[in-house]
């Protein structure tokens, strides 16, 4: 069954979704897309470290990821330079580093198209072991710090004052974001990756009124996303990173037609 | 039961500097099962800083605090929510702690918003969003509860029966309660203990020994001491909840 390419693809897409929709509205509530970027285009190196060392890419990407975001961490104790500066520096000088080790591995041929905006035929039955499995690990770990972590975005010191430890929970959760991006690299590619976190979890906000069915919602979202986006990605031949991103960029476009329609009814 | 066991959370000479400026220090309070203990005091008093140090939201505090319970509701003075966040008041209630519905439901009739029930938080005005706040932190049936200025913005009516609700609270549930609030005729009604406070503790007592205080006098002006001696005369009779007046 997992012969076919696209099969394997569909599967890859398909878990990557249940995980990153979650996610991804913790992304949103959190304002973290600009850290999920830097955790992503910090990925290049982890891919590169991957290639030199002989590594899985998956796991190499996720511990590339996760120095960076303590690198992060200590920058903010240590500077006073505001977080958005940080994570630029971060994201572009990773990049920029990625690319420079890329250039001296001569021996190794690279597809940079690949790696920034994924490509689905790369998908091996052991990327679909790792995306399942990782994906299950990191569903479950969310599912144990959920409290905490939402308690935590909803106001701090609340949290804080009732006893939910929110430091722990966001540490925690830091490090999912690094697990995410890592299973994801392959499918959405690095430049992309943040994209899939967001948008299915922005069309799911214009159309809830419940955290739950906001992360039910951004799971749908990025379900139907995966499927609509790898299936013209195989009829125009397109790459499956933009293509997923482009049909989640339909959906949101669909869900804003509701809000109008909220908006409407209570005037 | 000894004292150990009745004392909520104590704070012992405790201060908090933020760069390099003392918010408050030297402050010994205790708060114990079924008491009212309130800080009063100027704005930058430190009122707000004491209750997060009780709180254990600071963590790099001179002196210390010992608290001996984790089931504690807090009423923050200032709260932010990020409308990015849908949530309506019902899922606001089971933010820090599962709770059941029909203590949620309990709550929010106490405290006179149950028809909230299903409103988006960010719809909600002033006043009822701190109706829902004290539910929030009541629904959990705490032993600790915090409350700073938890009737801010609440009508002069439901501002009386939320702090009659507030008494009978500490009453039923035997909780102790810190409480900060700027009015002085009702808190000293209920209150066990007053510890007024000025970047330091200036005083500290039952409401009245508080009261007598010369320098409780300088900062609050004669007038307020003799708010406190008129409820003091009130004192021989207590009041059933019928409104009736019982003497002692």
């Amino acid at each position: 069954m997992f012969d076919d390419f696209f099969i394997r693809a569909l599967f890859a897409g398909i878990g990557i979704a249940f995980v990153t929709g979650p996610l991804g509205c913790f992304v949103v509530w959190r304002r973290l897309s600009y850290f999920g970027d830097t955790l992503a285009h910090s990925a290049l190196l982890g891919v590169t470290m991957a290639y030199t060392l002989d590594l899985n890419i998956a796991i190499s990407v996720f511990l590339i990821s996760s120095v960076i975001a303590l690198i992060l961490i200590q920058l903010q104790k240590k500077t006073n330079l505001p977080g958005d500066a940080l994570l630029g520096l971060l994201a572009h000088s990773s990049l920029a580093v990625g690319l420079v080790v890329i250039g001296f591995l001569t021996f190794i041929r690279f597809d940079i198209m690949g790696l920034l905006f994924g490509d689905i035929l790369a998908v091996t039955t052991d990327d679909l072991l790792i995306i399942w499995t990782g994906g299950a690990v990191i569903l479950l770990v969310l599912k144990l710090i959920w409290k905490p972590l939402f308690a935590s975005t909803v106001n701090y010191e609340l949290a804080e004052a009732e006893g939910l430890n929110p430091d722990r929970a966001k540490a925690i959760f830091t490090i999912l974001m690094a697990a995410v991006i890592a299973i994801s690299i392959k499918m959405v590619g690095l430049l992309l990756i943040t994209g899939m976190l967001i948008i299915p979890a922005a069309m799911a906000r214009n159309i809830s009124d419940s955290p739950q069915k906001m992360v039910i919602f951004s799971i749908i979202g990025g379900l139907l996303s995966v499927v609509l986006g790898l299936y013209s990605s195989l009829e125009f031949n397109t790459s499956s990173g933009p293509s997923i991103i482009a049909a989640s960029l339909v959906l949101f476009i669909l869900s804003l037609f509701k809000i109008k329609q909220s908006i409407k009814l209570k005037n | 039961m000894s004292s150990e066991n009745t004392t909520l959370v104590k704070l012992n000479n405790a201060g908090f500097k933020q760069n390099d400026k003392w918010l408050v220090e030297g402050v010994s309070l205790t708060v114990e099962k079924g008491k009212i203990v309130t800080l009063i005091g100027p704005n930058g008093s430190g009122k707000s800083t004491t209750a997060k140090i009780a709180l254990g939201i600071y963590k790099n505090i001179e002196g210390s605090v010992e608290k001996y319970t984790n089931k504690v509701g807090y009423v923050p003075q200032k709260i932010s929510i990020d409308w990015t966040l849908p949530l309506r008041v019902y899922d606001f209630m089971l933010l820090t702690e599962n709770i059941k519905d029909e203590a949620i439901e309990e709550a929010l009739t106490l405290t006179g918003v149950i028809h909230l029930k299903n409103k988006n938080l960010g719809n909600l005005s002033g006043g009822e969003f701190q109706r829902v706040l004290i539910a929030r932190a009541i629904s959990k049936k705490p032993e600790l509860l915090v409350l700073d200025e938890p009737v801010q913005g609440v009508d002069y009516t439901g501002e009386i029966a939320l702090y009659e609700l507030i008494k009978r609270i500490s009453d039923t549930l035997n909780c102790g309660i810190l409480l900060i609030s700027h009015d002085l005729h009702t808190v000293m009604t209920a209150t066990d203990h007053v510890v007024c406070l000025n970047g330091h503790v200036c005083c500290s007592g039952s409401p009245m020994d508080v009261a007598k205080n010369n320098e409780y006098k300088t900062l609050f002006g004669e007038q307020a001491s003799q708010i406190l001696s008129v409820y003091e005369h009130k004192h021989d009779h207590v009041h059933s909840d019928e409104g009736e007046i019982k003497k002692n």
